[in-house]
């Protein structure tokens, strides 16, 4: 189905270069412009407007609270931010809710981005079974995972054969962090099998016949023509996720509200400007969350070299 | 041939969007209402009490307005969030609102208050408002809301409990009394330490009934460059009394979560001497509703074994500060009818009002008069009634700040867990507290 999309806007791109600039060509594009200013316009008020203040917020001191004592302070609240011991453990948190949480997706995911590709019987059943925890509200599914883990009504403790009954996996930061995750995976394992199964698609059923032909075992066609075929797609989902999970917080929100050591970067921030109305550090926070994103995307850009274009024209 | 359709959908998604936007002219016509009537105002309330502020709302609107209740959500952190985000929207359907005293600092500060002005002023905070429950509603030397009612913190306790530890309930009594006694006559001592607000309640209280305060009273108005004063003896004392509890045999096994409704059960438990436990006024209802029941006494005359007294001393000889809690009514400072909205404020908080809260809903009167009146002294104890009235009129605030949540985070940051509390405490917690206010580090 996928694949499919793909030619239509190929074919669409392909017919735009063939007709360069009849009058009917060029007229249309003066109405696409003007269709598109609107829009455009819209798109800069609501995403660029917040953006700058609050980059020019976190240059003051400022509480809601107390709008007289406002104060420009340069870049105090940068170096106040990041010379904290609290910004680095939620930091450190942050990273290893995303690094953990997309390994297991991505795993999981494969697994079922095959079984959707591959399977014959009741194929609509059985794909809109997978995707049903992707259409969950994630705070639904937070508070599902709590009661689940709960030691005075959850069915976790009873199921895992090491923990005893009444353990408390709220009590403590690993056991809390875990819970938190297994939400997170369970959650969006589903978007990452429907970006694979995107990628799965692509792949030639020719290809793969002729290293059968060869004699390639079933690791050996998956290791060498599947995976290869579709790094770009891995590449996109494994950077949609990870982004994603860096910015945690409803999981977060709802099973612990950040006790015990399990903040992430975007529940401090959430709590210095919802709930100290800190308007200044909060925007620095804001500002350090939005750049560290930045960063987390340039470095899974470059670890795995592909180049986002391919990702967009393979097939 | 794939531009006529295309056209034909702009023109009907045109005709949709004109429709669309029409509707919601509508709408938000239809939302600002009243149009030329009768005014509404809007009461966000919190939900303690509803059925008697609901028909309080009835009773107080006049030919000239109606009050509308509006429900807030029940933690206190939503409520205050919840019209911090409309005030400073400057919001002009928040009319009335019913806050939290710590709010009041916050929310004056901001200039989000209406400051009640003359004889509006004057009959709002008169003589007859409890000095404990009036300290709340000035700001800068203005009055920014009303009381409505009071709450107060005494010491409950099963009297053949004090009386097995021969401890004389009729003078005052420290908290160093009180743990010895709970732990050597096999009871318990029943506080509010986990990391939440009425743990700063209670340090609060520790700390000014040593004679100290948190923040230095003279400069708490100054937000950010209030002093620090928690690093004193009075700091000191405080914290050795949580030390104290934290290392005796009197805690209760949940001490370091523990919150206003987790010791409630152990005042009269299966086996055991019970418990002495400061709390807030519910609890007389409490029990009295739980008769015979799970949790409650067995009867009538072990309800007579429940003992109420004075909040301990920090130090010997040194009057006790109870804690102060309650609601007070704000008048949206973006009010369409501030007039209206103050003079409704008056009515919610008159003396007929507060007896129709402390008799229908247990929340106590912040007016010395109303504990006086023939319906209150009907539904409780006259000497709990006295008990009551004193401790409002000579409790403690706890810091007025428009800081207050960032002060009282930070405390709460570095005195818990309690079992952690030692005499380095207030030391570290100013160090923080300092750095806190001056925007030098991360709540």
């Amino acid at each position: 189905m996928t694949s499919v999309i793909a030619n239509e806007a190929k074919a669409g791109n392909g017919k735009k270069d063939k007709e360069p600039t009849s009058d009917r060509s060029r007229s249309e594009n003066r109405l696409a412009l003007k269709l598109v200013a609107l829009p455009l316009a819209l798109m800069l008020l609501v995403t660029a407007f917040p953006m700058l203040r609050a980059l020019y917020l976190s240059l003051f001191t400022y509480s809601l609270t107390a709008p007289d004592d406002r104060k420009f302070i340069g870049i105090d609240n940068y170096v106040t931010a990041l010379t904290d011991g609290l910004f680095w453990r939620d930091t450190l948190v942050t990273v290893i809710i995303m690094i953990v949480t997309v390994a297991f997706e991505l795993v999981i995911g494969f697994a079922f981005a095959m079984v959707m590709h591959k399977v014959i019987f009741a194929r609509g059943v059985i794909r809109t079974s997978i995707l049903i925890p992707y259409g969950v509200i994630t705070v639904v599914s937070g508070f599902a995972w709590q009661f689940a883990f709960s030691n005075t009504n959850g069915f976790v403790n009873d199921w895992l054969p090491f923990i005893g009954t009444d353990f408390n996996w709220f009590a403590e930061r690993n056991s809390s962090l875990i819970a938190i995750m297994a939400s997170e995976i369970w959650k969006t394992t589903p978007f990452m099998s429907l970006l694979l199964l995107a990628g799965l698609a692509q792949v030639s059923e020719d290809m793969l016949e002729a290293a059968k032909v060869d004699g390639a075992t079933w690791w050996q066609r998956l290791y060498k023509v599947i995976l290869p075929n579709m790094r770009a797609a891995i590449m996109v989902a494994v950077l949609f996720r990870a982004l994603d999970a860096y910015r945690i917080f409803d999981n977060i929100f709802v099973m612990t509200a950040g006790a015990n050591g399990t903040e992430s970067i975007s529940f401090l921030t959430y709590r210095q400007v919802i709930e100290q109305f800190q308007l200044g550090i909060g925007s620095a926070l804001s500002v350090l969350l939005f750049l560290s994103v930045l960063v987390v995307a340039f470095i899974i850009v470059k670890l795995f070299k592909v180049n986002l274009a391919d990702a967009r024209q393979e097939g | 041939m794939t531009r006529r359709p295309a056209r034909r959908t702009s023109r009907s998604t045109r005709a949709t969007v004109g429709l669309a936007a029409a509707a919601l002219s509508m709408s938000v016509l239809a939302a600002c209402g009243g149009g030329g009537g009768k005014p509404t105002l809007n009461w966000y309330i919190n939900p303690d009490g509803q059925d008697t502020l609901n028909a309080l709302a009835k009773s107080c609107s006049t030919d000239d307005y109606t009050i509308k209740i509006q429900l807030l959500p029940s933690s206190a952190t939503d409520q205050r969030t919840q019209l911090a985000r409309r005030l400073a929207a400057k919001d002009t359907s928040t009319d009335l609102m019913s806050l939290d005293p710590v709010f009041v600092p916050e929310f004056a500060n901001a200039n989000w208050l209406l400051p009640f002005e003359g004889e509006l002023a004057d009959q709002v905070l008169d003589d007859d408002v409890l000095k404990g429950a009036g300290e709340t509603v000035t700001w800068e030397d203005k009055v920014v809301a009303a009381p409505q009612w009071a709450n107060t913190q005494v010491l409950w306790y099963r009297k053949s409990l004090a009386q097995a530890a021969g401890l004389d309930m009729t003078q005052p009594v420290t908290w160093d009394q009180v743990i010895d006694a709970a732990a050597d006559n096999d009871g318990t001592v029943g506080v509010q330490a986990n990391k939440y607000e009425a743990y700063v309640v209670w340090i609060n209280s520790l700390i000014q009934g040593a004679g100290g305060n948190i923040l230095d009273p003279k400069t708490v108005e100054d937000g950010r460059d209030a002093k620090v004063t928690i690093d004193s003896k009075a700091g000191e004392d405080a914290a050795a009394v949580i030390e104290k509890l934290a290392k005796s045999g009197a805690t209760q096994p949940d001490f370091t979560t523990s919150n206003e409704g987790t010791s409630l059960g152990r005042m009269f438990p299966e086996s055991g001497a019970g418990e002495f436990m400061t709390n807030w006024t519910f609890v007389y209802k409490n029990y009295e509703g739980l008769i015979g029941k799970p949790g409650g006494p067995k009867d009538e005359a072990e309800l007579g074994d429940l003992g109420f007294a004075r909040y301990p001393q920090t130090v010997q000889g040194e009057e006790s500060k109870p804690p102060i809690g309650g609601i007070d009514i704000g008048v949206g400072a973006y009010s369409k009818h501030p007039e209206l909205a103050q003079q409704a404020a008056v009515c919610v908080t008159s003396a007929q009002a507060q007896t129709d809260l402390a008799v229908n809903e247990g929340l106590m009167p912040s007016r010395q008069s109303v504990y006086g009146s023939d319906e209150l002294k009907e539904a409780y104890p006259a000497e709990l009634l006295t008990l009551w009235s004193e401790s409002v009129d000579s409790g403690g605030p706890r810091p007025k700040s428009a800081f207050y949540s960032q002060v009282s985070s930070a405390i709460q940051s570095r005195w818990h867990s309690p079992t952690s509390v030692g005499p380095s405490t207030p030391a570290r917690s100013a160090a923080f507290l300092e750095a806190v206010l001056s925007g030098k580090a991360l709540l």
